[in-house]
């Protein structure tokens, strides 16, 4: 960063999380209407109508946009759901579709021309998710293994010797009902923050060094950024899947974990 | 409001792990109607579609299962048809060789039996013939002998007592050197 200084003769400033990150309202006056918000109830906009294209009027033999979006369906089914739900699956697979598609869509968003903006790196939209896992999940634990046979199976896994629980219990507690649905949100938003922290800088470097102040020296300086900024875009890309799948599987590892004792 | 919607970006810029209120509202409806939308009316229209699908593709399985099995019982069927119309007919022709051999048998003993009763009849024929033949001419031969010995001697032998008796005595002769000529 320091070189980059040196060569911008002070010119160059890498972008920060505020001027990356916060965003005017688009109509002056109407404060909750900015950017984010926009795209977020975009990609509402693009799932439903992807979904209704596909599935309103599904035919046994597929056609068209019924072929994308079921290999979609078979992904989360197969890669997602039956993994950790077995004959569940098929009962979740809305709420887990939904989770893959719009986690995707926001995630996507980043990478969109024009658009280039992930809306899952504002923490509240993947929050909005893992709270309402995190409700379903002590919901579920409640409902099918009872108040306090959730709580035995979750802190008191069978087979161990006593003194261990001492050191588990409080463990167990504290990674199933605080830090999991935390790190569920945030695995997330993390990853998208950086990413568009690092899109944004890469660009910014080829815009500055190309175009802004073109010199002899700075040129190279910015041909390398562009180079890292379409590889980064690409890698980018594939996080953006990753973690939409991720968050997907993870929902679904815990409602399985809450519908059957792991132990 | 605008005042505190800037203090809360201001905030934000600072620590971006602190939710919006507003995009939190946002998260909270766009995540559930799509939940709605997708999830509770989309995805099991699809899965009905993924049930029919897999019905459709193992109803043409079974399908095409059932009928090769039909097939194969027909076959089987008609294999066993042939094989019992063949037994029936070799059966039927070595009836028809047995039964042929039996009235050849039948007809020999027949035509043996009506050959030996022609050939029986010739004979009690012949010899009602021969009886016949053989009163007829002692008859004959009688008178023959009588007109001839009458006309010999010259004497008329008229009286029946007597003449029947020469004649007797004359045949028992003839008869006696007959026999004896026959051995």
């Amino acid at each position: 960063m320091s070189a980059l200084t040196v060569l911008a003769d002070d010119q160059f400033k890498a972008p920060s999380p505020d001027e990356l990150f916060t965003f005017a309202p688009i109509i002056p006056g109407v404060d909750w209407f900015t950017k984010p918000v926009l795209l977020a109830i975009l990609s509402s906009i693009v799932v439903i109508g992807f979904c209704w294209a596909a599935f309103a009027n599904p035919k046994i033999v597929p056609r068209g946009v019924q072929n994308v979006a079921e290999y979609g369906y078979m992904f989360v089914r197969d890669q997602v759901a039956r993994p950790f739900l077995g004959k569940d699956a098929d009962r979740w697979m809305g709420l887990l579709l939904t989770l893959f598609f719009m986690v995707f869509l926001w995630n996507i968003m980043g990478v969109i021309p024009l658009l280039q903006f992930p809306v899952a790196s504002h923490i509240a939209f993947p929050a909005v998710l893992a709270i309402s896992i995190y409700v379903l999940k002590v919901y579920l634990g409640v409902k099918h293994q009872g108040a306090i046979g959730y709580f035995k199976n979750m802190m008191f896994p069978p087979g161990l010797p006593k003194p261990i629980y001492v050191l588990l219990s409080p463990i167990e507690f504290l990674s199933n009902m605080i830090i999991a649905p935390f790190t569920h949100a945030v695995r997330l938003f993390a990853n998208m923050f950086a990413g568009h922290m690092l899109l944004a800088f890469f660009s910014m470097v080829g815009f500055w060094f190309l175009f802004e102040k073109l010199t002899p020296l700075g040129a190279p300086v910015g041909v390398i950024g562009v180079i890292m900024t379409i590889i980064f875009t690409g890698f980018e890309i594939f996080i953006q899947f990753l973690q939409a799948f991720l968050f997907a599987m993870l929902a679904s590892m815990y409602i399985g974990g809450a519908l059957h004792a792991e132990h | 409001m605008n005042k505190a919607a800037t203090l809360l970006a201001a905030e934000e810029g600072a620590n971006p792990l602190i939710p919006h209120t507003f995009e939190l509202v946002v998260g909270i409806f766009s995540f559930f109607v799509v939940l709605f939308v997708v999830g509770r009316l989309l995805v099991p229209r699809i899965q009905k579609t993924l049930a029919e699908r897999t019905e459709a593709i193992e109803g043409g399985i079974k399908r095409a299962e059932d009928a090769q099995a039909e097939a194969l019982n027909l076959q089987k069927q008609y294999r066993e048809q042939l094989a019992e119309a063949r037994q029936e007919a070799a059966r039927l022709r070595e009836e028809a060789r047995e039964q042929a051999a039996e009235i050849r048998a039948e007809l020999r003993e027949e035509a043996q039996a009506e050959a030996r009763r022609l050939v029986e009849a010739a004979h009690a024929q012949i010899e009602a013939d021969r009886q016949a033949a053989f009163a007829q001419l002692r008859t004959e031969i009688g008178r023959l002998s009588t007109d001839l010995a009458g006309r010999i001697v010259g004497e008329s032998l008229e009286d029946e007592a007597r003449q029947s008796r020469v004649i007797d005595r004359f045949l028992d002769e003839l008869e006696r050197s007959d026999a004896q000529a026959v051995r």
